[in-house]
């Protein structure tokens, strides 16, 4: 773990990465959505089992990372908590995504009144703190996987539609975007043969990002108690649950709290090394 | 027409939409008020009857334009639970919001411009290397997750620090203040990230220009030039974002009142959402919008301030 | 005779970009006296401007970028002077004056303030006073109603008026020595003569060196003394403007003369493009860097380059110079 908090200094040296730059979060990643997918076949105990004589453990042979205020095994609970973080992580942006991507390709590709209607409406949109909208979403929706992904997805569609409009934007006015107009093709064919290809790139590096985002809001709702339902594990409920024994057990909000961290810096991280990737003029900043 | 009377134009159109989205939000989605308001048990007549007595029954749209014109003399309605009046439970809780606000900017533009200074006298140095890691690194830290660690380390193994609750200022302000600094500094740690990445971005390209060789060849010394020529023309990014976090601050700060127990806006709200106290989700999350919205606005004026070419361009011609 | 005022030896300025070593700058020399003008004359990417800029320090040594040679000022090594020392000498005895004042000029700086900036700092000026000096400096450079022009901002003001308060900026400490970098280039061509009459009567009257800095041989034709053509970071020609103007040496001087219009030319007589293009300065072969672009190229020019040779107050670097049999 100290390893990986001496992360971000590789970037900054001389624009040249060092390969574990790439290799550690891309482990970290990989392994917390192997034990998320693998969860029921990797021999854990039962999340939800509690076992109140053995509450508030430190990590110990038994229970690695010990057990929480109610007896239960935190390594489970950690595990199940990231298939909720990756779940709503993949889902809501991919929702957003599709509806805000298609909203910034018409706005970027028909301009005019439909641009300036549209923009209008992301302007609006993006008036309202992102969180406040979410709280009032699930509180009203009801608390539950489906309806946080829901929200937090309804909220990705601004960002999204404005990544998509610009990128439409710049690559609407270019040459074979013009041949492929002057030889007949429909917009359609234009839309989806020559210009999404093209969009999907800086979309899939901007993903990345919306999911380490989406993450944290994920967990900001359960911390809050109107996320994820109760029994189900969320890294959020988790670090909420903890603070009630900051000081006889601060291993139950620690530990989920770094876990949460080094996943999400590891998302920015191959965020950052993606947009680069597909955007050299940015690498710079 | 003006640019002055277009922008205001705009800001009026994105309030009424503002207002307008919140109101549908809150009212279209499941939750009856009469049934929160009686129970359970409540018959079917009693409902009927206090719906008429609350006026829902009528179509949404009167009943926004209704609550539009009295939300525009001040009236925000009254709570269901507590027949408080909104505007005054508002009122009540703002001054801890905006104290919070004032001292997480102070805190975050505190880091973030010495910061941003230091980098760029030698981008790719050593303390430009260290400031853009642990940029980088409070980046994947969310508000709640640093407010634990903070609790952890201030109050429960230095005990340095209350963990939670307030203090009114009129009962000390030290110990005030002593109420205030873990979540400041909370938000404070989190946004400074953003406003060091955009200054010190900024400050590269302004260094770059004509006229700071030009002040450099007057014989100015280095640190003269980054204050006096480099750090205004490259302040407007910062600005804008700073705008965007105040006006996203006043009642936004939902995590950091709800942790460290502050009697705040965001906290008003969080407590109306539980109470399903549907009238004063209504008003909180339309103030909270709206501040969000004015304050982008004002911070869009301040630039005519900073810029004299800006001024130029909107108030001249 | 006196020591020159500035006397340069050997400078040399090198990027370390990406495709390898540029020599901006390689091996020039020159020396100037007091109250005498230098032309320096080459296409934009000639190195005449990073030249300058990195006598004065305004290009300096990092890990970017390498520089070399000696810079004399007054029998002050400029290049071996502690930087407060540096910076003395850059605010109170050398003056400059950018290309172009939209970008020199600080926009959120009021103009009064950036001609009494100088006067403060070198000078120990207070601010009532700095302010007083730079209205006198402002009527001084032609600027009508000077009073109130100090207390506006750069873009209120036309290009040849902002050019006008670089110039009261560049003088307002009574410096030695002027350098001038394409002084008109970003202005209106009606405007381009009235500035370079106030650069070189501002000169007269105050005893100044002056370095003028152009692409335009026209430009440095009736204000400079002697006259420096550069050519892919070298001192391809050096010479006394007259001399230079009646006969050139170097080939690419005389391109460069061929293609001035003259008032005795007949109507519709087609100026002489140079052909082909400035050379890549990362990339020199060994010969001389003008060679692809000469008439007179001989197999010679490719393989060796040539060194700027002195006779009295003439050098040129050509194997074959322009008007031998002359």
């Amino acid at each position: 773990m100290s390893a990986s908090a001496a992360e971000p200094l590789a970037p900054a040296r001389r624009g040249r990465r060092i390969p574990w730059a790439i290799a550690l979060p891309l482990a970290w990643v990989t392994i917390v959505v192997f034990c998320a997918v693998t969860a029921n076949w990797i021999g854990l105990a039962d999340p939800a089992a509690q076992e109140l004589i053995l509450r508030r453990k430190p990590p110990s042979a038994e229970f690695l990372l010990g057990t929480d205020n109610l007896g239960r095994d935190m390594l489970s609970r950690i595990i199940y908590g990231a298939r909720t973080s990756l779940i709503v992580g993949l889902c809501a942006p991919a929702f957003g995504f599709l509806i805000g991507g298609a909203i910034g390709m018409c706005a970027g590709y028909y301009r005019g009144k439909v641009d300036l209607l549209l923009v209008g409406v992301i302007d609006v949109l993006l008036a309202f703190p992102a969180l406040v909208l979410a709280l009032t979403f699930t509180a009203y929706l009801g608390q539950s996987l489906f309806n946080v992904t829901l929200a937090l997805g309804i909220l990705s569609i601004p960002a999204a539609a404005r990544v998509s409009r610009a990128n439409t934007l710049a690559w609407g006015n270019r040459d074979f975007v013009l041949a492929a107009r002057t030889i007949g093709a429909s917009n359609w064919r234009i839309l989806t043969r020559e210009i999404l290809p093209n969009l999907l790139p800086p979309m899939f590096a901007f993903w990345l990002v919306a999911m380490s985002v989406v993450i944290v809001a994920e967990g900001a709702l359960s911390f809050l108690g109107l996320g994820i339902p109760a029994p189900q594990p969320s890294w959020g409920g988790m670090i909420a649950d903890g603070r009630e024994a900051l000081d006889a057990a601060p291993h139950t909000a620690l530990i989920p709290a770094g876990v949460m961290f080094l996943t999400v810096l590891s998302l920015n991280f191959l965020g950052d090394i993606v947009r680069n990737m597909v955007d050299p003029r940015r690498s710079a900043l | 027409m003006t640019w002055l009377s277009r922008q205001l134009l705009r800001l009026v159109a994105v309030l009424f939409a503002v207002t307008l989205l919140t109101y549908f939000i809150v009212n279209i989605l499941p939750g009856d008020v009469a049934i929160v308001i009686l129970g359970n048990l409540a018959t079917p007549e009693d409902i009927a009857g206090l719906r008429k007595d609350l006026g829902l029954d009528r179509p949404m749209l009167v009943r926004y334009f209704e609550w539009l014109g009295s939300a525009l003399s001040g009236d925000l309605g009254r709570s269901y639970r507590t027949s408080e009046p909104v505007a005054q439970a508002i009122i009540d809780r703002l001054p801890v919001s905006l104290q919070l606000m004032v001292m997480a900017q102070l805190t975050a533009v505190g880091i973030a411009i010495p910061a941003a200074l230091l980098s760029v006298r030698k981008p790719g140095g050593i303390f430009d290397r260290i400031s853009a890691a642990s940029a980088f690194g409070f980046l994947a830290v969310p508000s709640f997750m640093l407010g634990i660690v903070l609790i952890y380390v201030f109050s429960v193994r230095f005990d340095l620090l209350p963990a939670t609750g307030f203090t009114p200022m009129s009962e000390g302000l030290w110990d005030n203040l002593e109420s205030m600094i873990l979540p400041a500094l909370t938000l404070g740690l989190i946004e400074w990230t953003v406003l060091m990445r955009v200054l010190r971005s900024d400050l590269l390209t302004t260094l770059k220009e004509d006229f700071i060789l030009l002040a450099r060849a007057k014989g100015l010394p280095p640190w003269r030039v980054l204050l006096g020529h480099a750090l205004r023309p490259s302040s407007f990014t910062l600005i804008t974002v700073l705008g965007l976090n105040i006006g996203g601050l006043i009642g936004g700060a939902v995590i950091v009142e709800q942790i460290f127990a502050l009697p705040g806006v965001g906290r008003l709200l969080l407590g109306a959402i539980f109470n399903r106290d549907l009238i004063l989700v209504q008003g909180t999350v339309t103030f909270i919008a709206t501040s969000f919205v004015v304050i982008n606005f004002l911070v869009d004026m301040l630039y005519a301030v900073l810029d004299p070419r800006v001024r130029h361009v909107r108030f001249r011609s | 005779m006196s020591e020159p005022l500035l006397s340069v030896h050997d400078a040399r300025v090198g990027f370390n970009t990406p495709r390898g070593l540029l020599r901006a700058v390689d091996g020039v020399s020159f020396e100037l006296n007091q109250g005498r003008t230098l032309g320096v004359v080459g296409e934009s990417g000639s190195g005449k401007s990073v030249l300058v800029r990195s006598l004065i320090g305004l290009v300096a040594a990092n890990g970017f970028t390498t520089i070399g040679g000696s810079v004399k000022f007054e029998g002050r090594d400029l290049r071996s002077l502690p930087d407060a020392q540096m910076r003395a000498v850059l605010g109170s005895e050398i003056g400059i004056v950018f290309q172009d004042p939209m970008t020199s000029l600080n926009p959120v700086m009021k103009i009064g303030t950036q001609i009494g900036e100088g006067l403060r700092r070198n000078r120990g000026l207070d601010a009532a006073a700095a302010l007083k000096r730079s209205i006198e400096l402002l009527a001084e450079v032609g600027i009508p109603e000077p009073e109130r022009r100090a207390g506006q901002y750069p873009h209120e003001l036309s290009g040849g008026m902002r050019q006008r308060v670089a110039i009261a900026i560049a003088i307002a400490c009574e410096p030695k020595l002027l350098i001038a970098d394409e002084p008109t280039t970003a202005l209106d061509v009606t405007v381009q003569r009235q500035i370079l009459d106030l650069l070189q009567r501002e000169q007269r009257q105050r005893g100044m060196a002056m370095i003028l800095i152009t692409h335009d041989l026209g430009v440095a034709a009736g204000r400079a003394d002697d006259i420096m053509v550069m050519y892919a970071g070298r001192a391809v020609e050096k010479a006394a403007t007259r001399d230079i103007f009646r006969q050139p040496r170097m080939p690419y001087t005389e391109a460069l003369l061929r293609s001035l219009p003259r008032l005795t030319d007949a109507a519709h007589t087609r100026l002489q493009a140079i052909p082909g293009r400035p050379p890549d300065a990362a990339r020199l072969g060994p010969g001389c860097a003008f060679a692809p672009r000469c008439p007179y190229r001989t197999d010679m020019c490719d393989a060796e380059r040539p060194d700027l040779t002195m006779d009295g107050r003439r050098g040129f670097a050509c194997f074959h110079p322009v008007g031998q049999g002359a």
